[in-house]
């Protein structure tokens, strides 16, 4: 299989009975035909006792008999199938996520159910109330509702009393707190209603109210479930491993997270870096484009510092594994993302800022009603009732649901753009920016090398290139590889790591690879070296070698979606740790006036502050580990899915794919999901507007507050669904002209 | 009136039998995958080996 010279057994958990289980991120399950292949391929396989794939997620999960197989063998088999895979780091699983949900799903249906089967007694107290209900009967129903509603509203209401309980201990107030006052309140009310005989219960509110609440945040829950799942199936398809050199000078594939500082690891050329170090033996150059924006190769030597993110471009190093040391680029990238993080933790969210009047308001109209009505010689019974009752209809029910449900719906049209969301309440911060930054390198440009012209070449000679390329570890021959079209690679080709690949075919010697291993002369190589563009040489035989220009490509849709973004109104900018020649040649080719090369992360940091200092609000896109404080700091951020795994993190939202269009649409989607978010909280202000004069006045049965609490849900939920809907629904189509 | 006390704890009985049963198939993990459940429902995995094998 071919497969061997990798040890995954660090991916394998043991659960017991001498059974083991891995976890895989599988690549390119697109129906019931995958999954019934893969799962009846592994199960073919001598001590496989469990294979399931969930579709959803896209992950597999295998248990075998200890020792009957090897893990190689069970990505090897997968591998054969058709599928790569990659097994799922066991530390980064991540489960009390999985439980939460469980748990969110758990009391939505104990408060349905309570809901419906009060409701049904409720509704029969309504109808009797005003025909002939005997108070027996009444009270009856009263007490059976409460011994439903009680442990009901303990269960199901435990995440809101928890999380405004801990609101309220660091002294702020947050939607929460008038949910848990409003059922508290009620049910409080309603048991004395109930012990005293009273006409009036309202455990049906409390308990709806619960369940139309618990639906909306388990809806988003869902969705960022969803999404952080996919990304971290990405995280593991792209390998965050290193080849670990054991003591006794073998080496094993283990997970990032197995590496500790002192460790030692092999670096094969072509690898990306997924830890920082200090080189120990060999030399090699490194591609430090992800970390520092910088496109020119840099040599390193025994003692120089790698970082994780950079590429291995030529020979095979060793490395030994550093911690992040005072004084490196990691440390100030560090110190830096802690600052912007920091500041970030203090931003309110739409809903906080709309609980933060919310809350002063119906708490003091509730005061106010329970002294009205005692100055006009009320008794305070029915004083508190009414006080009471204005804090139940004015209970946040359509305020609770009026962000969750734009957010779900619009991260739902995000995720079918190929954007996943890192920050909920990113949607809302990206419809206000007025200013768009771009790193360059790897998010402007493509993250692979592409042909500088394909059509500058031979198409022959292009074609032998490509298939020799595919025989090459080296990154630049990625650029060539896409143009092998088909072509099998060539057999008994041998790559010099390093210089280039030589292959016999017909008997002609075919060579791809430096100026050297082609035979050309160091004078011919400088004449026809640029300054954009890194070249590869190609050569047939005795004839002279050609010289093949590869690039970083602009994305291809890059010019596009800049005039895109300008025609929204945005202004846009670059800010590049790259060479300014080089930075220049891309913004001009865009369009973008403002830019900035040769950057430090600092220098970053100090720009975004000072367009913050203007009053503008900025998207940053970035990918780089330089990018990384930048992302935090800006007002909100975007990341190509190829960026390093610490500017992911940093950012608010990942975008997948080639195509930098996905930019442009979560600005158009974001826009009109804030748009709807403002109208909901518009609606829910008029409802208490409304409601309020209604309760202070003391006109409020269980029945209008149930009417008026669910009615006021829907509104709002279908207001959400509203988002979904309209002319540019899946395209780009042009932006209406009232933006938010 | 005293058909409620038998329709009563017949509807909340039956309420409770949905509840369980809600709760019985999560545990079980039927909501894991609930796009595979759906292709799953119509692949041939069932049926005898030899008519199964056609994909």
């Amino acid at each position: 299989m071919g497969y061997h010279d990798r040890d995954l057994s660090s991916f394998v958990t043991d659960v017991g009975d001498g059974i083991v289980h891995m976890d895989l991120a599988v690549e390119g399950v697109r129906c019931a035909g995958c999954m019934a292949k893969i799962e009846k391929g592994l199960a073919g396989l001598p001590g496989i006792t469990r294979a399931r794939l969930n579709f959803t997620s896209k992950r597999l999960a295998v248990e075998w008999s200890d020792g009957a197989i090897a893990p190689d063998t069970v990505v090897g088999t997968l591998r054969d199938l058709g599928y790569r895979a990659h097994p799922f780091d066991p530390g980064a699983a991540k489960s009390a996520e999985a439980a939460e949900a469980r748990r969110l799903l758990k009391g939505m249906a104990v408060a349905g159910f309570a809901a419906m089967n009060i409701m049904l007694l409720s509704v029969s107290v309504w109808s009797g109330n005003i025909t002939d209900i005997t108070p027996e009967t009444r009270d009856l129903f009263h007490w059976i509702s409460a011994l439903i509603a009680i442990p009901a509203v303990a269960y199901a209401g435990q995440p809101f009393f928890s999380s405004a309980f801990a609101a309220l201990r660091a002294r702020r107030v947050n939607m929460d707190v008038p949910i848990t006052l409003g059922v508290l309140l009620a049910m409080g009310m309603s048991l004395a209603e109930t012990f005293t005989g009273g006409r009036h219960a309202y455990f049906d509110a409390a308990v709806m109210l619960l369940f139309f609440l618990l639906v909306g945040r388990f809806l988003d829950m869902n969705m960022r479930r969803r999404t952080r799942a996919q990304a971290e199936n990405l995280a593991a398809l792209k390998g965050e491993t290193a080849t670990k050199i054991m003591p006794d000078g073998s080496t094993r594939l283990v997970p990032v997270s197995a590496i500790d500082p002192g460790d030692r690891v092999l670096i094969a050329s072509g690898d990306r870096l997924a830890v920082d170090g200090v080189v120990d033996v060999g030399t090699s150059e490194i591609d430090q484009s992800l970390v520092t924006g910088e496109t020119a190769y840099a040599a390193v030597a025994p003692g120089d510092r790698v970082y994780a993110g950079t590429l291995n471009v030529t020979g095979s190093l060793t490395v030994q594994v550093t911690a992040a040391a005072k004084g490196t680029l990691l440390d100030e990238v560090n110190t830096l993302l802690e600052a912007a993080q920091t500041a970030r933790s203090n931003r309110l969210r739409l809903a906080d800022k709309a609980a933060r009047w919310y809350a002063p308001t119906v708490h003091t109209a509730a005061a106010l009603t329970f002294l009205g009505w005692v100055l006009l010689g009320a008794s305070w019974q029915m004083a508190l009732t009414t006080a009471i009752a204005v804090l139940i209809i004015t209970c946040p029910c359509a305020l609770g649901l009026a962000i969750p449900a734009v957010q779900v719906v619009a991260s739902g049209l995000l995720f079918r753009s190929g954007v996943l969301l890192n920050a909920g309440d990113a949607v809302e911060r990206l419809a206000e920016i007025d200013t768009v930054v771009f790193d360059k390198t790897g998010t402007l440009t493509l993250p692979e090398p592409v042909l500088a012209d394909p059509g500058a070449v031979a198409p022959e000679a292009l074609r032998m290139a490509a298939r020799l390329a595919l025989s090459s570890n080296h990154p630049l021959a990625a650029a060539l590889k896409v143009h092998a079209d088909g072509l099998a690679p060539v057999a008994g080709a041998r790559e010099e790591t390093g210089r280039g690949v030589a292959a016999a075919i017909d008997g002609i010697e075919h060579r791809l690879g430096s100026a050297g291993f082609c035979g050309v002369s160091a004078d011919a190589a400088r004449a026809a070296a640029t300054d954009a563009s890194s070249l590869v040489w190609y050569r047939a035989g005795e004839a002279s070698a050609v010289p093949i220009a590869v690039s970083q490509g602009i994305r291809p849709d890059a010019e596009e979606a800049v005039r895109l973004i300008a025609e929204r109104g945005l202004a846009t900018m670059i800010l590049s740790g790259d060479r300014a020649a080089a930075v220049d040649a891309a913004a001009d080719r865009l369009g973008i006036e403002d830019r900035r090369a040769g950057l430090t992360p600092a220098d970053k940091i100090a720009v975004l502050d000072a367009l913050k200092a203007a009053g503008r609000k900025v998207l940053m896109v970035g990918d780089g580990l330089n990018d990384a404080p930048a992302l935090a700091a800006a007002h909100v951020s975007l990341s190509p899915v190829t960026a390093v795994h610490l500017s992911q993190a940093a950012a608010d939202a990942v975008f997948l794919g080639d195509s930098l269009m996905p930019v442009v649409r979560s600005i158009d989607i974001s826009r009109r999901a804030r748009r709807a978010m403002d109208q909901n909280l518009w609606f829910a202000a008029l409802y208490n507007v409304l409601a309020i004069p209604i309760a202070v006045l003391g006109f409020v049965t269980p029945l209008v507050a149930a009417l008026a609490m669910s009615g006021s849900s829907v509104l709002v939920t279908l207001n959400a669904l509203r988002v979904r809907m309209g002319p540019d629904r899946l395209g780009i189509a042009p932006q209406p002209k009232d933006g938010a | 009136m005293d058909i409620l006390f038998i329709l009563i704890p017949v509807a909340i009985g039956l309420g409770l039998l949905g509840l369980a049963a809600f709760l019985w198939s999560m545990k079980a993990g039927q909501y894991e995958d609930l796009d595979g459940a759906a292709w799953r429902a119509i692949s041939d995995d069932d049926l005898p080996e030899d008519e199964g094998k056609r994909d």
